[in-house]
């Protein structure tokens, strides 16, 4: 129990800080991105707080043996760049364009209850699920391809 | 649409968001992405794997009510966009990234902190399609 609660409020300071950032906001992403008309460069600096400070963060963190409640770092085993990753990664670039919300923005922004995160937040799991199944069925028809 | 220029409150939201994903790898050695961590919550492994999700889930939705406790105001949500595009958008964004393993949360903050070759690719491609996608719909279909 009081791990769970521990984890509710690193969930909770994620949330404040989408709240606070800007990024919960699809008027300001899309102006972000959109240089060329009213552009807003906010983001750029929730990005770069974000990323210095978990940058050094996580240099102090795995200097330890292990995390507090776990044996080991769960850490991304695949080093591999190839085209699903980067077709995969444009794909979501295209839907975040016209959305304007991202999942990390989407899942803080359920708490206003809001329709329109609502919607998309539905539209998300749906696009999740989706890939999924495709995935499975393109695995059972190419199992070497899947392998690598 | 314009939106208020906001760099001090950007940063630091952005601070508190690289802070909460510190605290996750030190006390249960995870990687903060959304996108994981929605995937596992609907389609969990087992029980313990989505109690920690389901936790840290309702945090985040909460995050938005203690914002409105500390400013009286709930955090802005401006929607440009009509109800069948951000269906639309949302189910695109599902499916890439899917496929692309990671979001912005991800790939863009913990991956890129990380130097993640794999992430810093990730994020190049998605703020390209980003970019591309809104100069588009902005400049070319609507302009």
């Amino acid at each position: 129990m009081k791990k769970h609660i521990a984890i509710y409020l690193i969930g909770l300071i994620f949330g404040l800080g989408i709240s606070i950032s800007g990024m919960a906001n699809p008027a300001k992403v899309i102006n972000f991105f959109d240089v060329a008309g009213t552009w807003d460069p906010s983001l750029i600096f929730v990005m770069g707080g974000a990323v210095t400070v978990a940058f050094i963060g996580y240099r102090i963190v795995f200097r330890q043996p292990s995390p507090l409640w776990g044996k080991g770092f769960s850490l991304p085993g695949t080093r591999q760049i190839d085209a699903r990753l980067i077709g995969g990664s444009l794909v979501f670039g295209i839907g975040w364009g016209i959305a304007g919300f991202c999942p990390g923005g989407a899942l803080p922004a359920l708490g206003t209850g809001r329709t329109e995160v609502i919607i998309f937040v539905v539209a998300l799991v749906a696009g999740i699920l989706l890939a999924k199944q495709l995935q499975k069925l393109t695995a059972r028809k190419k199992p070497e391809a899947a392998r690598a | 649409m314009e939106t208020e220029f906001t760099p001090y409150a950007s940063l630091g939201g952005g601070l508190l968001i690289g802070l909460a994903a510190v605290m996750l790898m030190a006390t249960l050695g995870r990687i903060f992405g959304a996108t994981g961590l929605l995937a596992g919550f609907i389609q969990p492994d087992s029980s313990s794997e989505f109690s920690w999700r389901a936790a840290l889930l309702a945090g985040m939705v909460s995050g938005p009510a203690l914002y409105l406790a500390f400013t009286g105001n709930w955090p802005d949500i401006q929607v440009p966009v009509s109800t069948p595009m951000l269906a639309l958008g949302g189910l695109i964004v599902g499916l890439g990234v899917t496929y692309g393993a990671g979001c912005t949360s991800g790939h863009g903050v913990c991956g890129m902190a990380r130097l993640s070759p794999r992430s810093i690719v990730a994020t190049l491609s998605f703020m390209a399609g980003t970019a591309a996608t809104v100069y588009v719909i902005r400049h070319v279909i609507g302009g």
